[in-house]
């Protein structure tokens, strides 16, 4: 029999492990209120915010800044009251396989193993037979180290496992931006330590663009080429440091001290002038 | 191997005790039978074929009740199943149909099981269809309650992945919201069958069903006859229907659940 040519135009498995260019992120006057009772909380002031191809920027500020909304409104979670998000000049209109997530609490499947859980985002995309998706899958648990933990049930995991199966899954279906919500903020600081070499070893290898959102301005200066500051009621860009150190960073070193100093000095500052009237 | 001889030791020991209560005769036979008498007669409704002095054939009449049984249950119940969880599911998600489908689940969940007998026969008759009504009014209001409760309870962080993931409506109902309320819809299943199974045989016991006759019925016609050991034999296979319900329909589950969850129990 004549081998028939596949109706659907499949992808080739080195084509889908292959690092894809990574998007520009463009946020444009972005704006976000929400209402509890009678309060009403600016989360986001016409927020405008470049990113570019490949970059890794970090959001930080005090809780209430508006840094998480907009890491939802980026990922499509949730709608903007005004302004838009372009993911590589596209107009964001809901959430994509282009931008993926990875949430403070790991968000993993329990009734999936660890495996079925990076297939979950895998098996809706389409183009691929399921033996590569397989292959795929077990590609990015490589990659996160975490190969022989393949059928293990998540609540067999360590909390830092737990992330790093997270990142597999999000990385999985190969995005172009990869937005992470405060990933580390509850893990034990020798494991942070640990992910915080993993993140930048994955950034250099998979070239995504990142947006990290983070209270931990440390951890910002470590992973960033860019960190925001965000400020508080309401939400806005305050200001923008550049932290031009090689990598991979050690978040112990001395010039990375410096330069989160500088922007600790910055993020109290400015919390002394805005709560002083308060007093 | 240890467990299993504990076990068999427990029975063994009961055994021991309901023959030696019989053998001082505290009681009269007629209503302490041995328990050989019992196991005779589940042997004879099973195996004996008859002879000249009693030429009567009750060959399989124990399985044919419970199988008469059986099938009464398992149909409503999955009927009962296939309803509630979607129900349930909806109830969740709308609320409108919570304010009206769920005050009614939760009312008529409250009312046991067995007072729909009397509306059933009423409505039916005396046949299978009665029968069928009073197990799926049993299993209904209980899975549409726990599935509604689960829905209500599934992590909202698991919707938000799975939607970044391009999952959506139909998908995420049955690959999220419905797995991962499975911890809540199994015991509202385990709830379901203990209505639907106590409800039935009420029904069995106390109305002749002329359809078919269940163990409900082998089981009064045991008082009416005055045969302990045939109502001590029923009893005995209906316990045993009880547990094989137990371990092949929800111990599945529960070691999923066990596994997955990490959960004991």
């Amino acid at each position: 029999m004549a081998p028939r040519p596949d109706p659907a135009p499949l992808m080739t498995l080195q084509q889908e492990l292959a690092p894809i260019a990574p998007a520009k992120l463009a946020v444009e006057e972005v704006s976000k209120t929400f209402r509890t009772g009678k309060r009403v909380v600016h989360a986001l002031d016409r927020v405008s915010l470049q990113v570019g191809e490949g970059e890794f920027v970090c959001l930080v500020g005090p809780s209430g800044c508006g840094k998480s909304t907009l890491l939802n409104i980026i990922a499509g979670l949730e709608r903007p009251d005004a302004g838009r998000i372009l993911s590589g000049g596209v107009p964001v209109g809901g959430p994509g396989r282009d931008r993926m997530v990875m949430f403070q609490e790991h968000a993993l499947f329990p009734w999936l193993d660890v495996m079925d859980n990076l297939m979950f985002g895998l098996k809706l995309k389409p183009g691929l037979k399921d033996s590569e998706r397989r292959e795929v899958a077990m590609y990015y648990l490589n990659l996160v180290g975490l190969e022989r933990f393949s059928t293990a049930n998540i609540h067999e995991l360590s909390g830092g496992m737990k992330q790093r199966i997270a990142l597999a899954r999000a990385l999985a279906p190969n995005p172009k931006v990869l937005l992470m919500d405060e990933p580390f903020a509850a893990l034990d600081a020798l494991t942070r330590e640990q992910l915080y070499g993993d993140i930048q070893r994955i950034w250099l290898e998979r070239k995504k663009t990142i947006v990290f959102v983070t209270h931990n301005v440390r951890e910002a200066a470590c992973l960033g080429d860019r960190v925001v500051l965000f400020s508080p009621n309401p939400g806005r860009v305050q200001e923008e440091f550049r932290v031009d150190l090689p990598r991979p960073r050690d978040i112990n070193s001395a010039e990375l001290a410096a330069h989160s100093t500088k922007i600790m000095r910055a993020l109290k500052g400015h919390l002394e002038t805005t709560e002083e009237p308060a007093e | 191997m240890k467990r299993f001889l504990t076990a068999a030791l427990f029975f063994v020991g009961l055994l021991l005790i309901w023959q030696v209560l019989y053998s001082l005769k505290l009681w009269s036979p007629v209503l302490v039978p041995a328990p050989l008498d019992v196991a005779r007669f589940i042997w004879d409704y099973t195996f004996n074929p008859g002879s000249a002095e009693f030429p009567n054939d009750s060959r399989w009449k124990l399985f044919r009740a419970a199988g008469i049984t059986l099938k009464r249950l398992i149909i409503g119940y999955l009927i009962g199943l296939s309803a509630g969880v979607p129900i349930g599911m909806a109830t969740a998600r709308m609320r409108a149909l919570r304010d009206t489908v769920g005050v009614l689940a939760l009312g008529l969940q409250g009312l046991p099981s067995v007072c729909w007998v009397p509306l059933a026969l009423l409505w039916f008759g005396q046949n299978e269809s009665a029968m069928l009504f009073v197990v799926i009014m049993g299993t209904l209001w209980s899975v549409i309650l726990a599935t509604e409760t689960g829905v209500r309870n599934v992590n909202p962080i698991y919707v938000r992945a799975a939607a970044t993931m391009g999952s959506k409506r139909l998908h995420t109902l049955t690959r999220v919201i419905l797995p991962a309320s499975l911890p809540f819809i199994v015991s509202g299943m385990k709830q379901g069958w203990a209505f639907a199974w106590r409800s039935l045989m009420a029904a069995e016991i106390y109305v002749t069903i002329l359809t078919g006759f269940g163990l409900g019925h082998l089981l009064h016609y045991g008082r009416e006859l005055n045969a302990m050991e045939q109502v001590i034999g029923v009893m005995l296979v209906i316990v045993g229907i009880g547990v094989a319900a137990d371990k092949i329909l929800f111990s599945p589950w529960e070691n999923f659940l066990h596994r997955r969850w990490g959960t004991s129990g």
